[in-house]
């Protein structure tokens, strides 16, 4: 049964034949594109003429997301840029607190349990002129129900009295730097770093089950992906205890789930040993649409919370080194393991101190047990700089870089974190292709939209959420950038010869687009209109989901 | 609902291969009729003897003696709070810190909690090596940051090094840790009276006066029935590098009763509990500076 897909232009990144009229699908896999004079050769087909108006591109990679994108949409999005939820739905930025206040009154007015807590997500006072949120703003919305807001940024947890209470926390006398205290010597309510805001998140509705992706959740992230043209997502970082990992290979499975979702192993909580062990277990459930056996390794923190770790000069405000998530012994021996057992490894490193330790342990450990094709990849690997790039070439790694930060935090990371100097070279682009390093770049949604036509303009324009260009140099050009959210993403995730790109016996995975993408200028790239995918040869209207 | 006494809580950190897991073996060895609960970062490398387990149900194992281990994971927060829902609830926890934690950060998260009461920052410093990892590339500052933030630091392996190289170190660590007490172990052999607030919660504690010493160790008994500036006490036994922990109740300048409680150099001074009389046990380091003067003439 072959169906040939007509289309105004089918941007194919397949070098032999950059475009075509034309893709023949059989069996969920590509005949090939081409005219449609050339496909008739295949034999018997059914015309579908259906996207004779739309661009077909290969389905979207997202090399780094977290599928409780999906989970999150639960609560109520209170962030300063306009964002679709999973049913399509546009939830309009809110730009200050009294919107803030106004939409969590809404959201306390539609419950009918007083005392359910009530969270919200993706709250970002930068652009309020910093200012902050209080416990007696949360107090307007409920006095009676805990009341929680998240960061976009996930390193800080506004909440009411109410929850301050009921976490013993509405005292005075605390001393703790991620509480800040008040005139009256009360929390303000605000929370900063992970370890002051669980004991409170859990009262506030942001318990462990949110933080797991659930059935539901996993559902809800596959609809984004559907809206944002993606057909292949990571999940970059679960436990994946065998719950989860079934629960996962139950819906995956399902005939109308529309992605291909990619789970990495964290490596916190186990020792090395335990966690080659899982994964080498895991690797033998992996199923077409669940593809299980790769490890992430978080090195260190993040820019913004001062948590990264930094090579000298440190962070621009002066502020301590950042925090090492792990020691250099045991990432040394994670990586001897995984090239010793053919492993797949991702490591997050944002400082750059972080990404030198890492390429430190890969050279050492590629002496003991070369690998001819790791593609071991450095993710966010924000503030790398050229020599780095020139080690990564030379070590046969990755990196997938976090073009998105630069649009929502790059004026911060200028003017704060790291400085003018070191904000223009962050997330280099284009220092990454110049040294023939593979890339890819992402959103790492839920922190930033799912979207990676919004990742390639970022990666095009560099623009701050003010406007400013930020680091000229390291501009792409915009095939380089769909090159990058395509092909670039499935390479580091060794699904390029499955995926990527639209030609024969690939998979047949199309992101349907209402616009043509090589054609409406880098600066519409995040414009782009997407209609849906097509993941394994079976449609997916957006509208319809 | 009833507010529980608070349960105190021992932060054990120092670097990989200090010694932190011989520690707590030794602790579970030691633990003498408390029922300690661990908490550690992993169950790697066998964090407990084999023969001190009794079951293993795979995220709580239980221990000879009413001990039980659970490892957190990547959420030492919620393994706090589920541990405060343990019935019954153990007499003291000891949080076993991975080796890249900075052990003052858990300390002031733990502070949040109020079903936990913090007894001390114990750090473990492996004599061979503590000085070359304080240099290294990546680790320097966080063992730096480790030694800083201790209460008590175990300068383990002692019997590893030379005799002639001890003072060197000592002093070494005495300027890189504060003014944290500093004590020579080999194998981690730490008594539990020291490595752990061994008084009861109800002011009982100062039933057994006698005054004793093991080889490297002294415990005194003071009877303290004048009035004295606590503040200014306080600061004095912290000065003192050889006492390591202080517990008792001191008559303010107002003739109030206060509890007094000391780790190293940090202390607390906090109301006493009513119908407790007067009264000061100090535990430190062989010989005990005389503190008649301290305790008498301020
Ligand atoms: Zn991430």
């Amino acid at each position: 049964m072959t169906t040939i897909y007509s289309a105004k232009k089918i941007i194919t990144m397949n070098p032999v034949r950059p475009e075509a009229t034309h893709v023949a699908v059989r069996d969920g896999r590509i005949l090939g594109a081409g005219s449609l004079a050339e496909l008739k050769g295949w034999g018997d087909y059914t015309l579908d003429e259906r996207f004779a108006d739309k661009v077909i591109m290969p389905g979207l990679v997202e090399g780094h997301s977290h599928a409780m994108e999906g989970t999150l949409w639960r609560y109520t999005y209170v962030g300063y840029f306009d964002r679709m939820d999973p049913n399509g739905k546009v939830w309009s930025g809110l730009d200050g607190i009294e919107g803030v206040l106004d939409r969590l009154k809404e959201a306390d007015a539609n419950m009918e349990d007083p005392d359910a807590p009530l969270p919200g997500w993706s709250l970002d006072p930068i652009y309020f002129n910093n200012e902050r949120v209080t416990r007696e703003d949360l107090d307007k919305v409920s006095t009676t129900r805990p009341v929680g807001v998240m960061h976009a940024s996930g390193h800080i947890l506004n909440v009411n009295s109410k929850a301050l209470e009921m976490a013993g926390l509405l005292k005075t006398g605390l001393n703790n730097p991620g509480v800040p205290l008040g005139k009256d010597g009360l929390p303000t309510g605000e929370l900063k770093g992970p370890d002051v805001m669980t004991p409170v998140g859990i009262h506030v509705g942001f318990d462990r089950d949110m933080l797991a992706c659930d059935e539901q959740g996993l559902v809800d992230f596959a609809k984004l992906c559907v809206r944002s043209g993606v057909t292949t997502a990571t999940d970059l970082a679960a436990r994946l205890p065998d719950e989860a990992v079934e629960m996962m290979s139950r819906v995956t499975a399902r005939e109308n789930f529309p992605t291909r979702i990619v789970p990495l192993r964290f490596h916190h909580g186990v020792t090395p040993e335990e966690l080659i062990a899982h994964v080498l277990e895991l690797k033998k459930k992996t199923s077409d649409r669940l593809r299980l056996g790769m490890i992430k390794v978080v090195v260190d923190g993040s820019i913004q919370g001062f948590s990264a770790r930094m090579r000298w000069p440190g962070y621009f405000n002066g502020a301590e080194n950042g925090l090492w998530y792990i020691s250099p012994e045991h990432l040394q021996q994670i990586i001897n393991s995984s090239l010793e057992h053919n492993i797949h490894i991702h490591t997050h490193t944002n400082g750059d101190e972080a990404t030198e330790l890492v390429l430190d342990c890969m050279e050492e450990g590629l002496l003991q047990h070369p690998s001819r094709d790791h593609r071991f990849t450095l993710q966010h690997c924000q503030l790398a700089d050229t020599a780095q790039f020139r080690r990564m070439n030379k070590l046969g790694m990755c990196v997938n870089l976090f073009a998105n930060h630069h649009f929502y935090w790059g004026d911060e990371h200028y003017n704060l974190t790291v400085g003018p100097e070191r904000a223009e070279r962050m997330n280099a682009c284009a220092t990454a292709l110049e040294n023939d390093v593979p890339m890819a770049i992402h959103s790492d949604a839920p922190i930033t939209p799912l979207g990676p036509l919004f990742t390639a303009w970022c990666a095009v324009n560099r623009l701050t959420a003010s406007g400013r260009t930020q680091g000229e140099a390291e501009k792409i050009e915009v095939d380089e950038a769909l090159y990058a959210i395509t092909l670039g993403a499935a390479y580091t995730l060794k699904l390029d010869g499955e995926v990527g790109s639209i030609e024969t016996g690939k998979r047949a995975d199309f992101a349907i687009l209402e616009d043509d993408p090589e054609t409406v200028g880098g600066e519409s790239l995040k414009d782009v209109g997407v209609w849906g995918t097509v993941q394994d040869g079976r449609v997916f209207p957006a509208s319809e989901l | 609902m009833t507010q529980l006494i608070p349960m105190p809580l021992t932060v054990i950190g120092g670097y990989l291969g200090a010694g932190k897991t011989t520690l707590v073996n030794h602790l579970l060895r030691n633990a003498n009729g408390r029922r300690l609960a661990i908490l550690v970062n992993e169950f790697g490398e066998l964090p407990i003897d084999a023969d001190l387990i009794e079951a293993d149900d795979g995220d709580v194992i239980s221990l000879t003696g009413g001990c039980v281990c659970c490892s957190y994971g990547n959420d030492l927060m919620m393994a706090l709070v589920d541990m405060a829902k343990m019935n019954p609830r153990p007499d003291h926890i000891i949080l076993e810190s991975s080796g890249v934690a900075l052990p003052g950060a858990i300390a002031g998260s733990v502070s949040l909690l109020r079903d936990y009461v913090l007894d001390g920052i114990l750090v473990l410093a492996d004599a061979e090596t503590v000085q070359e990892r304080a240099s290294d590339k990546y680790m320097a500052d966080t063992i730096l940051r480790q030694l800083q933030d201790a209460n008590i630091v175990l300068l383990n392996k002692v019997d590893l090094i030379d005799d002639a190289a001890k003072p060197a170190l000592n002093d070494w660590l005495q300027e890189k840790s504060g003014s944290a007490s500093i004590i020579e172990t080999r194998n981690s052999a730490l008594p539990i009276e020291v490595a752990l607030q061994s008084f009861e919660h109800d002011g009982n504690f100062l039933a057994d006066r006698s005054t004793h010493s093991t080889s490297q160790f002294e415990t005194k008994f003071f009877n303290l029935t004048n009035s004295v500036n606590v503040e200014v006490l306080a600061n004095e036994l912290a000065a003192a590098s050889e006492i390591v922990r202080a517990k008792g109740f001191v008559s303010d300048e107002e003739g109030e009763l206060k509890t007094l409680q000391l780790v190293g150099q940090r202390y607390d001074i906090t109301k006493a509990p009513e119908n407790v009389e007067a009264g000061l046990v100090v535990i430190g380091v062989k010989p005990l500076p005389n503190l008649s003067h301290t305790l008498t003439g301020i």
